[in-house]
């Protein structure tokens, strides 16, 4: 019996972005339904009624939501091949550790980079490089994130490699002169299929910002 | 009784998270040494164990240290295989760790968001708490089941648990009222049965101590947030 694989999505949604690059790296076929955040549709509303938000994957009819937690229900299922995670327990809790890391710090201080002003913009900033300080730190001198191995840890944090010309222009700062390391790493997972015909280049990114500040009334 | 094989907990006597922490140790039979850390003059030894928020909890097992509470959970769950906390089926699985995710950051968060605000903050944030509490009644009753987990306690209890023996606290520092048990019996249930397993009723903070630790708590949270400080 063919899995039915659907994906409630968004072109720009950096958690959306997660999970494509994980179906893709996959092999898996899946239908991807676009939502619009203004006007969300039924098939939404009931598959996601606690958070009513994107993405949802659906599988074989069930709902799955949360991209880091969709991650792993796809690494679990769809075992046989491309490993998202460790097998060895510690390995996992690491790479959920900077997984959850970059949760916690990139979408709320990005963003804040790119609407906020005076002081609270200030602050974002600042917290915003020091994250991404940590993050660089913590690749090293690895490839990615995971080691030889792309894994969740990069899943969860490429989306926003599309940010980065954004974060520039908002933010006056050089991701070159602040983070080489990971610009690097990003320019190699964008060697990878998976990312390459997922992410959009960071000039269609500042443009959907743009105009999604001025939906916002931002200014 | 499982050996200690290196098995260490850092933790704050009233810190929820390293309770979350003890409660999956003690259902798994799991020995382990427990070293309280004061959130005020922290060791350097946490500081190097936890380099990134310098936080409890934190589990050192066989010189490796995991931070992140649901983290350590999962960590724990997959090392010791007794008395299982999440479920086997993928899907279910995955139910679980939305469901203790929803329990700590809509459920936990909006609790004490509420009780260390005021004025027109507060009255949003206890509404946010409500709603959070009505999704989580809902969620109960389509289970049916006595917890979370099934007929024994799971990821999702633990994860939540500490509202049963912290939430009225919160209440009276924050003087709030948000569990109202004729509204949500089924909570009001869950956290009879969960605080009435011994292993769970076991060692907690006295009353007392938490209401003079969250009134002191509450008042500083304000603060920061005044200043702009980050927590």
């Amino acid at each position: 019996m063919a899995d039915e694989v659907i994906l409630l999505d968004h072109a720009y949604s950096p958690p959306a972005v997660r999970v494509r690059i994980a179906l893709k790296e996959k092999g898996i076929a899946f239908e991807s339904k676009q939502e619009d955040f203004s006007n969300k549709s039924s098939l939404l509303l009931e598959m996601n009624p606690v958070h009513k938000q994107i993405p949802v994957l659906i599988h074989n009819g069930k709902p799955i939501c949360e991209s880091l937690i969709i991650v792993g229900y796809i690494d679990e299922v769809w075992n046989e091949k491309s490993p998202l995670l460790p097998t060895d327990p510690h390995d996992r809790a690491h790479s959920k550790f900077w997984a959850d890391y970059i949760d916690k710090k990139i979408y709320t201080l990005g963003r804040a980079v790119w609407t906020a002003k005076g002081e609270t913009h200030a602050a974002a900033k600042k917290d915003l490089i020091s994250s991404l300080k940590i993050l660089e730190a913590e690749l090293g001198d690895k490839p990615y994130f995971g080691g030889k191995t792309f894994g969740i840890t990069d899943i969860a944090l490429i989306p926003y490699y599309s940010w980065f010309y954004t974060l520039e222009k908002f933010g006056n700062l050089k991701m070159n002169e602040e983070c080489p390391k990971l610009v690097a790493w990003g320019e190699r997972c964008m060697q990878r299929e998976s990312v390459s015909t997922t992410l959009h280049n960071q000039y269609e990114t500042y443009d959907f910002i743009l105009e999604l500040r001025k939906k916002l009334g931002v200014e | 009784m499982e050996e200690a094989g290196g098995v260490k907990l850092f933790g704050f006597w009233v810190s929820p998270f390293a309770q979350r922490v003890k409660w999956a140790l003690k259902l798994k039979g799991i020995q382990y040494e427990y070293i309280e850390e004061d959130k005020y003059n922290k060791s350097p030894l946490l500081l190097k164990l936890n380099p990134v928020y310098g936080k409890v909890p934190v589990l050192v097992h066989n010189g490796k240290p995991i931070s992140e509470s649901i983290i350590i959970l999962e960590y724990i769950d997959a090392v010791w295989k007794q008395a299982p906390l999440l479920p086997q089926d993928p899907y279910e699985r995955a139910q679980a760790h939305f469901w203790a995710k929803f329990a700590e950051e809509k459920v936990r968060q909006s609790v004490v968001e509420a009780m260390c605000s005021s004025g027109d903050e507060k009255q949003k944030a206890v509404k946010l708490a409500v709603e959070a509490f009505e999704e989580f009644e809902k969620e109960l009753k389509r289970r049916g089941t006595k917890f979370f987990g099934g007929e024994t306690i799971g990821f999702v209890d633990i994860v939540a648990g500490c509202i049963s023996y912290q939430l009225p606290v919160h209440e009276e520092v924050g003087s709030i009222k948000i569990l109202d048990s004729s509204k949500f019996p089924g909570i009001s249930e869950w956290i009879r049965n969960f605080l009435n397993h011994p292993l769970i009723n076991e060692g907690l903070p006295q009353k007392d101590q938490m209401f003079a630790y969250y009134s002191k708590r509450s008042k500083e949270i304000a603060y920061q947030k005044m200043s702009h400080k980050t927590v």
